[in-house]
C-alpha cells in the first residue's frame, strides 16, 4: 500500500512516499541511489545486503520498508565521517580483508553490529557472529583479523 | 631474468598471436572462434597516457573480480615506467579503451599480460628519458628516473618531469632501441605488498558493479524461465502482466520479459505471466549421473603413451585400481551476473560483469546486427568469477531487450537463475590401474578421465610406463551433460590432482611408507620436490606410515605454471561423518612474485573456497530440474569451517611470474582426503565427502582395520 515513510538514513531525516511493503534493499539501491548495499540470494542467507536498523545488522532484502518508520538506516555510504575511514573500515583496508568485495558491506555492516553488542569480542565470537554472512573469495581469514584489529583499536564503533 | 623477459618487444608480442588461444584451452567455443591473428598492441599508447597533471592512466582489457589484478598490473607498470604507484588510475576491461584482450581466465594476466604491459612502460620510459636528455642537454646515461621526474644524477634541480615531457599527448617519438625491464634487484615497487588499490572503494559502497549502473529512464527486467533445463515454452499468457501499471512485456523471438521501473514489480508481473511448458526427457539424479555419463563417453584421446604397461602391471610387486568421483560444482559468485545496456544512436554501451569483455562485444556485435565498433563493453569491478563469468545470459539479454525497447535494461540473475544458468564444473569421473615394485617404485600408471579434461593430469612422478588417455574434455563436447558446464577455478585440475594424489597415497599406505618419502623417492622434479619439502617444513611433518591416527594428509599439484604443495590437518568426527580442517600449510613456487601478500591472499582464497567442493558443495539435480536454488541447500565454506592457513612462497627469482589464482586450489581434494585416511583409515573416492559419503567409508574401513 502506498504511504509516506519517514525515517533517518545515514543520519538524515528522508521521506518517501511509495508501498510500505516493498524490501527496504531496493528502496535503497533504486529510489534512493545508494548502490553499496548489495542483493545476494534475497532470502537473508548471505548476508550481502546487511544494514544497521537502530544498530542492529539487518538484512535489508527481508526488512519491508514500513518496518524501518521512526527507525535510523545506516548503510556502508553512512559509516566513515567525511574522508575519515571508520576503524572497520580502515582495517578491512588494512588487513586486505576483501577481494571481489561484493560481500564487503554485508560484512562490514554485520561486524558494526556485532561490535556495538560486543566491543571486544574474541576470535571465536567474531567468528560466530559473521557466520551466516558468506563469502565466495575466501577472504575469511582476513576479515576475523580486520574485525579483531578494529575492535582492539576501540574508537567509535 | 629468464626466456620471455628477453625476447625483444616485438617478436614477444608476435609471440601473443597464433598460439595462445589453443595452448590455454580456452574452451568455449566462442573464444575458440576468435580471430587468432590477434595481439597485444605495439603502440606504447595502446596502454597508457601520462597526463599534464602527472597521473598516470592504464589501460588494460584485463578485468578485478577479486584476484588483485587492478594493484598488480598497477605496480607492474609503475615499475618499468619510474613512476609512484598512488600517481596511476587504473581502466580496466573497457572494449573502448583498453587494448583487445581475450579475456580474464587461466591465471594469464600476470604472465602473458603482464610482460606486455611491463614493456610498453619500459618502451615508454626510454622515449622519455631521451626527450629529458635533449630537453636537459644531458647524456642519458646521466639521467636517473624517480616518481615520474627525470634528473641528472647529482644535480636534483636539473629536472623535468614526465608530464612536462609528455604534455599530456600521445607519445609519438619512438626510440630504436630494445626496452628493458628492471630487473628483480631493481624492484622498486614489484616485490613488495602495498594496500590494494581498490581498497578504499570497496569498504565504502563506492565500489561500482553492473548492477550499480543507473541511467536515466533505465527499467529493471525479469525473464521468463523454465522449470527444468530440457522443457520447452508451449504457451504463454502476459495479458495479466500488461495490465500492470508501469510495466512493459516483450514477446519477441522467444524472450519473454517483463519490465517495470524496480526490480520488485518486475519480479510482481513475471509471477502473473503463465506459461505452460513442456517437460525434457527424464535423466539421472547427482548419485546416477556417473553411470550415465561413462555411458556417454566419447572415444578416447590418448594424451601420453610410454613403455609396455601390461608387462610392466603383470612383473609388479603390487597392483592398484581406483576410481574417482566429483559431482557438479557451481560458482557461486556473490555477485550473479547482471548486465546493464543503452542503446543510443545506433551505438549499444553494456556495462557487464564479465570475465571475457571483448569476447563479449565481438559476440553481441553480429547478434544486435551492428558493426563491432558501435558496440562497447564495460566492465566494472565484477563481483567473483571463478571461471563462471566467461559467459552470461544476461549480457545478450539487456542488450537485445535495449534495442527492442529503446530504453536502458538491466537484466540481474536472482540467485535461483544463477544456479540453474550456471556454467557449471562438470561431474568427471577418473580411474588409475598402477603398480608399485618391491623397493616402493611406481612402475605403471594407467590413468582415464572422463569429462575434466588433461589439465593437470600428466604425472611428475617418474613411471616409466604410462598411458594418459582422456574421455571428454571439461567442455562437455559431446551432450554428455543436461546443463552446461564451463571452466571452474582450475577447470578439471581439481579432479585430476584429488585422483592422482590420493591414489599415490593408496600405494604409499600399502608400501608401507611416509607419503611424503614416497613422494619423494618417485620424483626428481625439484620443483615438486621443493614445495613438498618446504610445505612439510613448515607443517612440522615427521614421518609415519599412514593410516597414523594424526589426520595428516599432504598433496602436491601443479597448474598455471606454478607448484603448490600442501599439507592439511584435519579432525574426523566419526560418528556425524564430518571433517573438521584444523590446518592447511601451502608452500608455493610461482616464479618472480609481483605482490607478495596479494599472492598469499589468493592461495588463502584457494584453500578457503576448495574447502567447499571437497566437504559439501555439489549440485542436486533431478534429469534437467535443478534442486538447488539458494544457499540454504547449496553450502558454501563458512567463517566456522576456516582452518589456520599458513603459506610459503618457495622463492624462484629465476622464473618469471607463474599463475596465482589457481594453482593452491588444485590439490584440496587429495589433501582433505589424505588426511581423513591418515585419521581414519577410511579412503575417499567422490567429493564432495558429504557426511553420509564418509560414514560410509568409515564402515567400510572398520573391519579392514579389525582383521589388522
Amino acid at each position: 500500500m502506498k504511504k509516506t515513510i519517514r525515517f533517518r538514513l545515514n543520519g538524515r531525516p528522508t521521506s518517501l512516499e511509495t508501498d510500505e511493503d516493498r524490501t527496504l534493499l531496493w528502496v535503497l539501491r533504486t529510489d534512493l541511489g545508494l548502490t553499496g548495499t548489495k542483493y545476494g540470494c534475497g532470502a537473508g542467507l548471505c548476508g550481502a545486503c546487511t544494514v544497521s536498523v537502530d544498530g542492529k545488522a539487518t538484512r535489508s532484502c527481508r526488512t519491508p520498508l514500513k518496518a524501518v518508520e521512526g527507525r535510523q538506516v545506516l548503510t556502508i555510504e553512512g559509516l566513515a565521517s567525511g574522508k575519515e575511514l571508520h576503524p572497520l573500515q580502515a582495517a578491512f583496508v588494512e588487513q586486505g580483508a576483501f577481494q571481489c568485495g561484493y560481500c564487503t558491506p554485508g560484512m562490514i555492516m554485520n561486524a558494526h553490529g556485532l561490535l556495538l553488542e560486543k566491543p571486544h569480542p574474541s576470535r571465536q565470537q567474531i567468528a560466530a557472529a559473521m557466520e551466516d554472512n558468506l563469502c565466495r573469495c575466501g577472504a575469511h581469514a582476513r576479515i576475523l583479523a580486520a574485525i579483531e584489529a578494529a575492535s582492539r583499536a576501540g574508537g567509535r564503533p | 631474468m629468464s626466456a620471455p623477459l628477453q625476447l625483444d618487444r616485438r617478436s614477444f608480442l608476435e609471440l601473443l598471436g597464433g598460439g595462445i588461444l589453443v595452448s590455454v584451452s580456452v574452451g568455449a567455443d566462442t573464444l575458440l572462434a576468435q580471430d587468432r591473428r590477434r595481439a597485444y598492441p605495439t603502440d606504447v599508447n595502446a596502454y597508457l597516457l601520462i597526463g599534464q597533471d602527472g597521473r598516470v592512466t592504464v589501460f588494460s582489457g584485463k578485468i578485478e573480480m577479486g584476484q588483485g589484478v587492478l594493484t598488480s598490473q598497477a605496480q607492474m607498470l609503475a615499475e618499468d615506467l619510474g613512476v609512484a604507484l598512488d600517481s596511476v588510475d587504473m581502466i580496466l576491461g573497457d572494449t573502448d579503451r583498453c587494448p583487445w584482450d581475450m579475456g580474464t581466465f587461466g591465471s594469464l594476466t600476470t604472465r602473458m599480460f603482464g610482460p606486455a604491459l611491463r614493456s610498453a612502460a619500459a618502451e615508454a620510459r626510454a622515449i622519455l628519458l631521451q626527450l629529458a636528455s635533449e630537453q636537459l642537454g644531458a647524456e642519458r646515461a646521466q639521467l636517473v628516473v624517480e616518481n615520474g621526474v627525470v634528473s641528472v644524477k647529482g644535480q636534483p634541480s636539473r629536472k623535468v618531469t614526465y608530464a612536462q615531457l609528455a604534455k599530456g599527448q600521445k607519445i609519438t617519438r619512438v626510440v630504436d632501441e630494445k626496452a628493458v625491464l628492471h630487473a628483480v634487484a631493481e624492484f622498486k615497487v614489484m616485490g613488495r605488498s602495498p594496500k590494494r588499490l581498490d581498497g578504499p572503494a570497496k569498504v565504502t559502497g563506492k565500489a561500482q558493479y553492473s548492477g550499480d549502473i543507473r541511467l536515466p529512464g533505465m527499467v529493471y527486467a525479469r525473464l521468463v524461465r523454465p522449470p527444468a533445463h530440457g522443457a520447452t515454452l508451449a504457451n504463454v499468457n502476459t495479458s495479466a502482466a500488461e495490465a500492470m501499471p508501469g510495466v512493459t512485456v516483450v514477446n519477441q523471438d522467444g524472450l519473454v520479459a517483463v519490465l517495470a521501473q524496480d526490480p520488485e514489480m518486475a519480479e510482481a508481473a513475471l509471477a502473473k505471466v503463465k506459461a505452460e511448458w513442456t517437460p525434457g526427457p527424464a535423466g539421472a539424479d547427482q548419485d546416477g549421473i556417473f553411470e550415465e555419463l561413462l555411458a556417454k563417453a566419447p572415444q578416447p584421446e590418448v594424451r601420453t603413451a610410454k613403455g609396455d604397461l601390461e608387462t610392466a602391471r603383470g612383473a609388479a610387486d603390487r597392483r592398484f585400481e581406483s576410481t574417482f568421483q566429483k559431482g557438479y560444482v557451481a560458482h557461486a559468485p556473490m555477485e550473479p551476473h547482471t548486465a546493464t545496456a543503452s542503446m543510443e544512436n545506433g551505438k549499444l554501451t553494456v556495462w557487464a560483469s564479465t570475465q571475457t569483455p571483448f569476447p563479449t562485444r565481438d559476440r553481441l556485435a553480429p547478434l544486435l546486427g551492428l558493426e563491432p565498433k558501435n558496440v562497447r563493453v564495460i566492465t566494472p569491478f565484477v563481483g567473483g568469477g571463478f571461471g563462471g563469468k566467461s559467459a552470461g545470459e544476461p549480457i545478450e539479454e539487456a542488450a537485445r531487450l535495449a534495442k527492442i525497447t529503446g530504453k536502458p535494461v538491466q537484466v540481474a540473475f536472482t540467485r535461483a537463475e544463477e544456479f540453474f544458468y550456471d556454467h557449471l564444473d562438470p561431474a568427471c569421473v577418473v580411474k588409475i590401474a598402477s603398480a608399485v615394485d618391491a623397493g616402493g617404485r611406481i612402475t605403471a600408471w594407467d590413468y582415464d578421465v572422463y569429462f575434466a579434461g588433461d589439465r593437470a593430469a600428466e604425472v611428475f612422478y617418474d613411471i616409466p610406463n604410462v598411458r594418459l588417455r582422456t574421455f571428454g574434455g571439461w567442455m562437455g563436447g559431446t551432450n554428455a551433460h543436461r546443463f552446461s558446464v564451463g571452466p571452474w577455478r582450475a577447470p578439471g585440475a581439481n579432479m585430476n590432482v584429488f585422483a592422482r594424489e590420493s591414489h599415490i597415497d593408496i600405494m604409499a599406505a600399502a608400501a608401507a611408507v611416509d607419503p611424503l618419502e614416497f613422494r619423494l623417492r618417485n620424483t626428481k622434479d625439484e620443483r615438486a620436490r621443493r614445495v613438498l619439502q618446504e610445505a612439510a617444513r613448515k607443517f612440522g611433518w615427521t614421518p609415519a606410515r599412514g593410516p597414523s591416527g594424526r589426520g595428516f594428509g599432504i598433496a602436491c599439484g601443479i597448474d598455471s605454471g606454478s607448484y603448490a604443495a600442501l599439507a592439511a590437518e584435519v579432525k574426523v568426527d566419526r560418528a556425524k561423518g564430518t571433517v573438521e580442517v584444523v590446518r592447511v600449510v601451502c608452500a608455493q613456487d610461482m616464479g618472480v612474485v609481483v605482490n607478495p601478500v596479494g599472492a598469499t591472499m589468493q592461495v588463502e582464497g584457494c584453500i578457503t573456497m576448495g574447502l567447499g567442493y571437497v566437504l559439501r558443495e555439489e549440485l542436486h539435480f533431478k534429469g534437467g530440474a535443478i534442486g538447488d536454488q539458494n544457499f540454504d541447500t547449496y553450502e558454501l565454506p563458512r567463517f566456522s569451517w576456516l582452518p589456520r592457513i599458513e603459506t610459503v612462497l618457495v622463492p624462484n627469482d629465476a622464473l618469471p611470474p607463474q599463475g596465482g589464482g589457481e594453482p593452491a586450489i588444485v590439490p584440496m581434494g587429495a589433501v582433505i582426503a589424505n588426511a581423513v585416511f591418515d585419521a581414519t583409515g577410511a579412503r575417499i573416492f567422490r567429493l564432495p565427502m558429504t557426511p553420509d559419503r564418509l560414514r560410509a567409508a568409515l564402515a567400510r574401513a572398520e573391519p579392514k582395520a579389525r582383521s589388522g
